[in-house]
């Protein structure tokens, strides 16, 4: 491949590790920056490197196949290993790329919500939750996994608190975070405890070769795959534990929540991936019914209960949030599926929803910005006062909703072909139906916004007043792309698609 | 006003100095046997702990100024951090402290050592971080102060 030519050999050769060594050492540094306009230059810096070294290692992964990594020439399994394949490197371009976004719509963003002093120490604890991030991402050892999320969640629980500066209730959502997150987190690591205990190993792969030759393994092997699912459907916003959600990405400071709804979730989405298809499998038959009627079932009344939430929603931005975690219903569905369109579709979902819901918050961040509005009582005229972000918001809006020629389409048709190739055609009427219910919330901020008229302050009609271009340039490029998802401009769609089925190929693959 | 602590203080006085002594002692053990950077960091951060204890949370903060905590923390991380650094530059993977040295069972030593000691800077700056947080708290208001 040429382009793949371009990438210095070093950075492909050591790009895993450097990926997660970067934003973690200049963490560090940031954090005794004195200055903080340097410290969001240097932010910016380390996440466009390791977007570029991302977006290189992508290629290399589609090219010369899953690429390993050892840790200090430690040979796995005893070393630690990092692991890049199919179903890995597109969440890490992902993450990375998000990164960029949110770090350039930060720039005016943290002025605004950001006591000065604490810039610095915000910047810092940002690019290590982006270390963490990319660390769940790219390591092949399952107790490195527990590491790193707990790297990203507790610098999230920092970043979260932050928002204290605009509005006191980010201390409470960030305390519930905190306490949910750590559960999570504990269970997950209690799993991991009881799968070494029944193979004796922590890399993945080994586990996963130990499981097979075990034909799926004893009582303790179910019990740890129980704590597993437990401890990251918390992280997962998964519909019964997502109680910490709405209020973590209402009240975090915007850049943080754009950052969250379109990347945590979604790594702790990518480790239900591995651990449901690589390390165990579906063939174990404790896992399929797990799969089957657990996460189906969760899913789907995720999807349902979650959307009516969403409906009745007096703030804008918890609308969005509860949306978030009927969204992860869809993920949560395709995996259930279990088959190789059912996780295309759902790991389709995945990528897209973190583009749209990406585009949705960070319009959202700016309505605050300009006019301290997140009410949705407040939105009345905003397509004549803002129009520009307005219309980047509606764009995603319908994105999420599902209408031709936006990536949602995309997804949402993958994933009722799917259901309906599997027979579950119960499962296509509440696609249709959810969908319909993203009409009604979506339809309710659009039609605030391009039916009202601009309040008056005292006799006046509030003028035009427009976000800052380091706002918009963001929102536009999640918007567009959501158009070129669905449209195929530029082959982008094709890309997306690709990219989905060769992971669920990998998925579906591997030891059955 | 005569002391009630004497003795307190006499035996801690007598006492930091060998605490302090004891984590270096299981500090430069890390490397070669049990031990290492993160027990020496907490048998570090004792001393201190026992000295404001003894002597109050003001003369601690003299003792060691909380402005060295966060620098603490962050030259830990960049000493780990720089020894998988310097193994870049000298050509290998991350970490694989055999480069560091003509002897690759050399290098390991010095790789460890230099590991161990940015564990011990970020683990002692934590520790005393967390005890002045939650020492410096004010009290809660008593229902009557309202």
């Amino acid at each position: 491949m040429d382009l793949l030519s371009l990438f210095p050999a070093w950075l492909l050769e050591q790009g895993p590790a450097f990926v997660i060594v970067l934003p973690l050492l200049m963490g560090a540094i940031t954090a005794i920056l004195p200055s903080r306009t340097s410290a969001w230059w240097v932010c910016l810096i380390v996440t466009l490197l390791c977007t570029v070294t991302s977006f290189g290692l992508l290629l290399q992964v589609y090219s010369e196949g899953t690429s390993v990594y050892t840790m200090g020439g430690w040979d796995p399994p005893h070393g630690i290993s990092l692991v890049l394949d199919v179903l890995s490197a597109p969440v890490l371009l992902l993450i990375a790329a998000m990164a960029v976004v949110t770090t350039v719509y930060a720039m005016p963003s943290t002025i605004a919500e950001i006591e000065p002093k604490k810039r610095a120490p915000f910047y810092a604890a940002f690019l290590l939750c982006f270390a963490g991030l990319m660390g769940m991402v790219v390591t092949g050892d399952a107790f490195n996994v527990f590491v790193f999320l707990e790297v990203s969640s507790i610098s999230t629980y920092a970043l979260v608190a932050m928002g204290a500066a605009r509005d006191r209730r980010a201390l409470a959502a960030a305390y519930n975070y905190l306490i949910l997150g750590s559960i999570g987190a504990t269970f997950f690591v209690i799993g991991l405890g009881f799968m070494f205990m029944e193979t004796g190993t922590l890399n993945m792969a080994d586990m996963s070769r130990i499981l097979a030759e075990l034909d799926g393994g004893s009582r303790v092997a179910k019990v740890g795959f129980g704590f597993i699912i437990i401890g990251l459907g918390l992280k997962l916003a998964m519909f019964p534990l997502h109680t910490w959600l709405p209020g973590a990405y209402a009240y975090a400071p915007t850049k943080v929540t754009v950052f969250l709804a379109s990347t945590a979730t979604k790594a702790a989405l990518y480790l239900l991936f591995r651990f449901t298809f690589t390390v165990f499998d579906p063939s174990y038959d404790y896992v399929i019914v797990v799969l089957t009627y657990l996460l189906t079932g969760v899913g789907v009344v995720g999807m349902v209960f979650a959307s009516l939430q969403a409906i009745f929603q007096t703030d804008a931005r918890r609308t969005l949030a509860y949306s978030s975690v009927a969204q992860v219903g869809y993920m949560l569905l395709g995996i259930g599926l279990a088959t190789a369109a059912g996780i295309a579709a759902g790991y389709l979902h995945l990528l897209n929803h973190a583009i749209i819901k990406g585009g949705l918050f960070l319009a959202m961040g700016a309505f605050w910005y300009r006019f301290g509005i997140t009410r949705l009582s407040d939105f009345n005229g905003l397509s004549k006062t803002m129009p520009w972000t307005m219309g980047a918001f509606m764009i995603s809006g319908l994105s999420l909703i599902g209408v031709p020629f936006t990536a949602g389409f995309v997804s949402k048709v993958n994933l009722t072909i799917a259901a309906a190739d599997k027979g579950w055609w119960w499962a296509v009427a509440i696609i249709v139906v959810t969908s319909v219910l993203a009409i009604i919330y979506i339809g309710r901020i659009l039609l605030a916004a391009y039916f009202g008229s601009p309040p008056e302050i005292d006799g006046e009609v509030v003028k035009r007043n427009e976000a800052p271009l380091m706002m918009l340039v963001p929102m536009w490029a999640m918007a567009l792309l959501s158009i070129a998802i669905g449209s195929n401009i530029l082959d982008l769609g094709d890309f997306f698609v690709t990219a989905s089925e060769r992971a669920a190929a990998l998925l579906v693959g591997s030891g059955a | 006003m005569r002391d009630p602590h004497v003795i307190l203080r006499v035996i801690s006085k007598f006492l930091i100095p060998f605490i302090a002594l004891y984590a270096f002692y299981v500090q430069f053990h890390g490397d070669f046997g049990p031990g290492g950077g993160f027990q020496a960091g907490v048998i570090l951060a004792a001393s201190v702990i026992l000295y404001a204890l003894i002597f109050g949370l003001e003369a601690a903060k003299k003792a060691f100024p909380p402005s060295w905590i966060r620098i603490g923390m962050t030259l830990g991380v960049l000493l780990y951090g720089g020894t998988g650094v310097l193994t870049w530059i000298l050509g290998a993977d991350f970490l694989s402290y055999g480069v560091l040295a003509e002897k690759s069972y050399h290098g390991q030593h010095y790789g460890i050592i230099a590991v161990e000691l940015g564990i011990l800077f970020a683990v002692t700056s934590v520790m005393i971080a967390i005890f002045y947080a939650f020492g410096s708290r004010q009290p809660e208001p008593e229902a009557e102060d309202w």
